[in-house]
Order: C-alpha cells, then structure tokens, then sequence
C-alpha cells in the first residue's frame, strides 16, 4: 500500500513537469521557429529601419540594459534594507502595515504603475520621457516582488543562528553579512530573478515613461524603446512585423538566459560561499 | 577580486557619466498621439534627422485622445491624431494632413461569401444574423470581431453605418489593427474591419484573410486615393494654432512628396497632389 | 539576552548605523506606496465624490458614454481567470518544485530551474502573442471564438506557473536538511517525506510564493487582452469571451476623459484593495505567512 501511494506521487510529479516543460517547449519552439530567420549579427548590430521591420535592435538592446540596470540598482538597495528592516528591526505593529502595504503595491496592474511613473517622474520631476523615468518606476514595480521573496528568505532562517551569532558577540550588522543573508541566499536569488524577469517582461509601464524612441540613447536622460515594447509594436502595430517581433523575442529570450546566469552566480560567488552549511 | 567598494565607485562614475545629456535647447521636436500614425511619424522623422543634422524628433505614442490633449497643453509641439477634429479641438488646433487611411472589412480567406451589403453587415453586428449561411456562406456561427470604446475607427465605422456602440452585439473586442487581423485569421468564421493598406499588404503576404468591396466599391489604396472608397480616415498631425519654426519646417516636410515612399511603405495613402 | 528580534540595543556602532539606514531606506519606500495610493485616489475622486463606490457595484452595465459604471462583470471575469489559472498553477508550479528537489536525477535539476527563470521574464507581449495565434484558434475550432476565459486562464497559469515554482523552490531548499535525515532515518517514503516533513515546514514560503502567484494574475494586462475577448459580461461559461479588469483599463485609458478616467482609476484601487483583501486573508488562515 505505502508502495503504490509512493510510485502514484512519483509519477503525478513526473507528470506535472513534463507537462509544464511541454508547454514552455511548445512556445519556446514557436518563437524560435518564428524567429530564427531573423538572427543574425547584422539583427543586434543594426539600427532599426522601416519602422523596425528591418535593420536590427542595437539601440533598444542597449536601451533595454541601461533600463535594468537603473531599476536594478535603486530597487537592490532599497529592497534589500527594507527586507532587513522588516524581519530584523520593525516592531510587530509597524510591520504588519508596512507588509500589507507591500502586497497592494505588488498587485497595482502595470498600467497604473505607468501612469503613476508618468505623472511623477516624467511630469512632476521633469524628468520627461527617458530612461530615467523608465527605471525608476521599474525598480517600484520590483520593490514589493523583491522585498517579499527577500523578507520570506530571512525569516526562514532558523532563530538558531541568530542567537549562535549573538554568543559569539558578533554584532547584528556582523551577523546579517556573513551568516544571515547567505543562509537566505536561494530566497534573495529567487527574489532577485523573479525581480528582473518582471523588469524585463514589462511593457505597458514603460510605454508611458520611457517612451517610443527607437534611437540609440546618448544619455540616460534620453528616451528610449524596451524590448518589450518593441516587440509589442511590432506584433500589434505595425504590419508585417511579425518576423522581427519574434526575431526580437527570440534575443529577448537569451538575453534573460544570460542575465540569469550572471545573477545567479554573481550570488552563489558572493553570498553562498560563506556559508559552510 | 576587486572589493566591492571599488566596484560601487566604477558603476557609480559610469553612472554620472551617462547623465551628461546631449539635449541641445531649441533642436528637439516632440511628437505625441496616435500609435497608429507613430511608425509613420517615426520614419519621416528619422529622413528630417537625415536631412537637417542637429535637429531630434522624438515620436511618443498614448492615443489620438492623448495627442489632441498634449498639443493643447503645449506638452507636445505636434500631436499625431488618426481621426478629423471635432469641433471644439478645431478652435484652438490646426490640423495637418499627412495621409489617408481607408477601412475595409475583413473575412477569413475560406469564408466563400464574397459580398456583403451594408444592410447585411449593419444586421451582423447587431447580431440579428447570427450564422454565415443567411448570407450565403457555410452553416457556421459568425464571430463579430469589434473595436474597443473610443477608437477612431471605431467611431468611423459607426458613423458610416449608423449605428451605436451599445447596439453591437460582439464577440471579440480588440484593441489595435494587428489583433483583428490575427483574430479573423485564426477563425474562418470571423468578420472585423480593418485599415485597408494593412490588410493588403498582409493578403500579399500570405495572411488567410479577404478584403470585401464596400458599396460595390473595391476595397483598395487606389481607390481611397481616388476619394472612390467610401469609407476612410485622414492621418493628422495637429499643432496649437499656426506652427512655426521647426515644427513648421517638419510639417512642410511631412507633406511633401519627398515622404511619399515612406507612407506606402506603412500601407497609408499618400495625399492626392 | 541581547539579540531579541525587535531589540536595537546592542552597542555596536555598525549596528547602529544598519538600523538607521534600513528604518530610513524602509521609511522612503513607504513613503513610494503612499504616493502611488495618493495617485490613485487624486484621480478616482470626480467619480468616487459623485456617488461613491455604490456606482460601481449597480447600474446596467459598463457604458461609460452614459455614465454607468458597473464592474460586476469584469470583476467576475476577473475572479474567475485568477482562480482558474490558480488552480491549474498551483499543484502544477508545487510539483515542478518537488520534482527538482526531490524526484529529479542530479544533472536534471539546474536545467530545469533554469527554464523556470527563463518562463519568469518572457514578455506577457509573447505570451499574448502565442496565445492569440496558437492557442486562441485552436480553442476557436472546438468552440468559436476562441478568445475566451479559457484562453485567459491557460495563459495566465502559464505565466504565474515560474513563480509558484521558484519560490516553492527556494522554500523547499530552506527546508533544514537535519529533518530530512532525521525522516529518512525513520523509514518513511519519499511520499513520507515529501508529504509529511518537507511540505508542511516549507508551508510559509509556499504560501507567500502563491500570493504573488495571485498578485501577478492579477495585474496581467498584456496577455490577458490578447487572448480573452474583452466582451463585457458575467462569464456564462469558459468559452465566453470575457473582459478582466486590467484589460479595461489598458483599452480605455489612452480615451478616457473626465468621469470616465476617474472611473478607470478607481477600479485600479478596487484591484489594489482585492489584493491587499486577499493577502490579509492569507494571513489569517495560514498562520503566520512570513515564518
């Protein structure tokens, strides 16, 4: 009996993977089969001509990174330290708030979000439309995300060694960088990950903040075009853009692929390595 | 491995680098509005870099609605609108045509009816034909492919038939031309209307979908560049009074011959001279 | 003792210095949630001034031309294409993530969580885009139009799938190795195991992966007008095209004026409240949510 109930959970896991992989291949192999046509080096080269149905994406590539890279370092900072905050510091009164607040700003729709990023940081800040402004309301859209996968991390671990790390007098701070946030480094990760796949995913939000402009940025207070929303306005505005969309989906997709990769082993170096768990 | 202060700095000074901006004064045109006319507005504007070095044109979409507004506020120099003016916008805008766009209605490539009058299509969209076979096709359900709320050609379609939006009885409401092409493509009992150039171009290549004739009149460019087409709408640019200076030089611009190629290459009809 | 969570007395200088510059960081991104709610609120008050939120829940039907502003449709649409991709997402999402912890042989695993990663940040753009030429006419055969709610809840289980995964991952790899053992060194099964131990201690990181798992069903935009029809009525069954409510506001936003935006924007709040509803409610049930 305990066999069977043994081998039925085996195979439902099995299953559910296999399906859940079937379907992602299914779609990755639509893009691909769509896509590959168009790459090339020319693609990721090129400026976009013919309203981008050719010419390449070199300009909103370029575009696209200054983008996360603006969310990404106001947003790891702040998240970070409000993470801390929130699991180490804030008393129970200050912190239910506070997390009730985080889980109605994770679940505005982006489009809010773009029009809140236009109202404040393209219009009240003057910032206009331009990279900027595109970041900024990025790095609030990865807030909640971040915050919450990071706050999760850092509860989860084990009281234990907080209270190893204060018998050996190590003082918070101490304790936090070496032994706290590499113990909770998969969450940070899966936060973080999780954080950039949004930013990146993004189209709507940054359609209203950093704009059209499919030109190469010569200043981050210039404008610019996501890849997002160059594949958006291919697929959806102009006509026969189809193969470039997903010629741009498709360098999206190792774009992410390799950001990953980076992200993940920039932690695994700088936070796992501490721990000898 | 270099310690994470250094690495801080180094972002940090690349970072204040990049913020020197090049925006130059008196050089730069902003364009908002219509996302329809924005590739448009985006290739002229790229040819006028080209051809007055130093001068940026920078294209922002949002919306006819959002175009008419923001050249009213003066948050833009020039506003893209896909439609005419109303009459209130028409006091204090200027508009500036820069091309003609019809509307055509769409079947499925495998739809056998060929036809459709414009009693027939009023009754399909009020849903008082449901099936394919009261207008001589197969037995199949129609799928009434509309426009959402506030689009201009939606309002077009509407006033050409005369018909209200809440008489409509749809089944799919889409948002840009592309959806409807990809949705009457993808369901052979499918009917919607859509910008006639796009749809010629997309039968050309290869895209399952037909254009019907309207009023006996074929669906085609040349015959909204004719004004034989009865149902088309003109691509505006829109300025607060009479523009000057470097909006004027790119609306000349815009409306010359020179940028011809550039709107058949965008499947819009360029004016007739 | 000295280290109590919420006690700030120890005497170390850089201490001092953490609480301060987190209470401070902590305190700007409150201010950040204040102002996006002000926002909100500034913009949906020439309609919530002028009846209040009994407009939104009464009235023909959405038709804002003539001032009526009911959201029960799209609210129900949007409930229904949320709980639905849950449903599937959910135990699909939990088995992929016990799969690679548990089930999977070892040169499995990386790869398998590097296609959750990839999922993760796929534009909702090429998923709608999928959906709307694959999907979409394939349902359309079976039941025309095939822009419906089953559309939409197969996408959007689709995208929430990565973060149920990723985050029941990352909990289950909290999970302290010292029970593992100490089941396995009882006898149970795998089955024990994973039922019995693993799960139920990885319960809290499973449940916060869910809620955002809710959260971002929630504020689909992109992919949901792609695919669902956005017809404005109750959902009579899963073929019915259907409008949710971030779709509405993507349609009519770049049209809207006066009322009518007010109108939009306050059915954002009414989302914003849906989800602080939800994660509040969340709270109460599974104990304590952040372990």
């Amino acid at each position: 009996m305990r066999k069977h109930g043994d081998a039925l959970l085996t195979a439902a896991v099995w299953l559910a993977t296999a399906l859940v992989v079937g379907a992602f291949l299914w779609l990755l192999g639509d893009v691909v089969i769509h896509g590959i046509g168009k790459l090339d080096a020319a693609f990721l080269l090129d400026a976009p001509q013919n309203a981008g149905r050719d010419g390449g994406i070199a300009p909103i590539l370029v575009s696209t990174l200054l983008i996360l890279v603006v969310a990404l370092a106001v947003a790891v900072p702040l998240g970070l330290a409000t993470a801390v905050y929130l699991s180490e510091y804030a008393a129970a009164q200050l912190a239910k708030p506070l997390r009730v607040c985080l889980n109605m700003l994770a679940g505005v729709p982006s489009i809010v979000f773009g029009l809140f990023g236009n109202a404040l940081f393209c219009v009240a800040l003057g910032m206009g439309f331009s990279i900027w402004s595109g970041g900024l309301t990025l790095a609030c859209m990865m807030l909640p995300l971040f915050i919450v996968t990071t706050e999760s991390g850092l509860s989860a671990v084990s009281s234990e060694w907080r209270r190893g790390a204060a018998a050996l007098g190590l003082s918070r701070a101490a304790a936090l960088w070496h032994i706290l946030l590499p113990a909770a480094a998969p969450a940070i990760t899966a936060g973080l990950m999780l954080s950039i796949g949004r930013a990146l995913a993004e189209t709507a939000a940054l359609i209203f903040t950093s704009g059209y402009v499919d030109r190469m940025p010569e200043s981050l207070s210039d404008s610019g075009r996501a890849l997002s929303v160059h594949i958006y306005d291919l697929s959806m505005n102009v006509s026969g853009g189809d193969a470039a969309a997903y010629g741009s989906a498709l360098v999206l997709i190792v774009l992410i692929l390799a950001i990953n990769s980076v992200a993940v082993n920039l932690t695994e170096r700088f936070l796992q390595a501490r721990t000898t768990a | 491995m270099i310690s994470m202060e250094k690495k801080w700095c180094a972002a940090v000074c690349v970072g204040l680098s990049l913020c020197a901006s090049a925006w130059a004064g008196g050089n730069k045109l902003v364009l908002t509005g219509s996302s329809t006319i924005a590739p448009l507005a985006l290739e002229i504007g790229k040819r006028f870099e080209q051809q007055n070095p130093g001068v940026r044109v920078d294209v922002q979409t949002g919306g006819s609605t959002r175009g008419v507004n923001d050249a009213r506020t003066g948050l833009a120099d020039i506003g893209m609108a896909s439609r005419a003016m109303k009459s209130d916008e028409a006091q204090v805008l200027v508009a500036h045509r820069i091309a003609m766009d019809g509307i055509g209605i769409i079947l499925h490539q495998k739809n056998p009816v060929k036809n459709l009058s414009d009693e027939q299509i009023k009754q399909i969209y009020t849903g008082q034909i449901g099936n394919w076979r009261e207008v001589g096709g197969e037995d199949r359900k129609i799928t009434v492919v509309n426009k959402a709320e506030g689009r201009s050609t939606l309002e077009l379609f509407l006033h050409h038939f005369q018909l209200n939006n809440p008489d409509i009885r749809a089944h799919v409401v889409i948002g840009d031309n592309q959806q409807g092409i990809k949705t009457v493509a993808g369901n052979v009992g499918a009917i919607g209307y859509v910008s006639i150039g796009t749809a010629e171009y997309e039968q050309t290549h290869g895209t399952p979908i037909q254009l019907l004739p309207m009023a006996g009149v074929g669906a085609s460019v040349a015959n909204v560049r004719e004004g034989k087409f009865p149902l088309s709408r003109p691509l505006n640019l829109l300025t607060k009074g009479t523009p000057t200076g470097l909006a004027k030089r790119f609306i000349e611009f815009a409306q010359s011959a020179a940028v011809d190629d550039l709107v058949t290459a965008q499947y819009f009809v360029p004016l007739a001279r | 003792m000295i280290w109590s969570r919420h006690n700030i007395s120890s005497p170390s200088r850089a201490d001092v210095l953490l609480a301060r510059l987190s209470g401070s960081l902590a305190f700007a991104v409150a201010v950040l949630l204040a102002l996006v709610l002000l926002m909100l609120f500034k913009e949906s008050w020439a309609v919530l001034a002028s009846g209040g939120w009994a407009r939104f829940f009464a009235g023909e039907g959405w038709f804002p031309s003539s001032g009526q502003y009911n959201l029960w449709p799209m609210l129900w649409a949007t409930l229904a294409a949320t709980l639905g991709a849950l449903l599937l997402a959910l135990p699909l999402g939990l088995a992929s993530a016990l799969f690679g912890r548990f089930y999977a042989p070892r040169w499995l695993v990386l790869p398998l969580r590097r296609v959750m990663m990839l999922l993760a940040g796929i534009p909702s753009v090429v998923y709608g885009l999928w959906g709307l030429t694959v999907l979409v006419p394939l349902i359309a055969q079976w039941e025309p139009p095939g822009a419906s709610l089953l559309a939409a809840i197969l996408i959007l289980a689709l995208m929430v799938l990565p973060t149920v995964a990723l985050t029941s991952e990352a909990a289950l790899a909290a999970v302290s190795s010292a029970s593992l053992q100490g089941a396995a060194a009882l006898g149970l099964s795998r089955k024990g195991i994973v039922l019995g131990v693993a799960l139920p201690e990885a319960r809290a990181g499973i449940f916060s992966g869910a809620l955002l798992a809710a959260m971002r069903a929630l504020g689909e935009t992109m992919a949901v007008l792609m695919v669902a029809g956005n017809v404005v009525q109750t959902p009579g069954s899963l073929f019915d095209p259907v409008r949710v409510l971030t779709a509405n506001i993507a349609l009519e936003m770049s049209y809207a004026a006066g009322e009518h935006r007010a109108a939009l924007f306050a059915s954002g709040l009414l989302l914003m409240l849906m989800v602080a509803a939800l994660a509040w409610l969340a709270g109460k049930r599974g104990g304590r949510l952040y372990a």
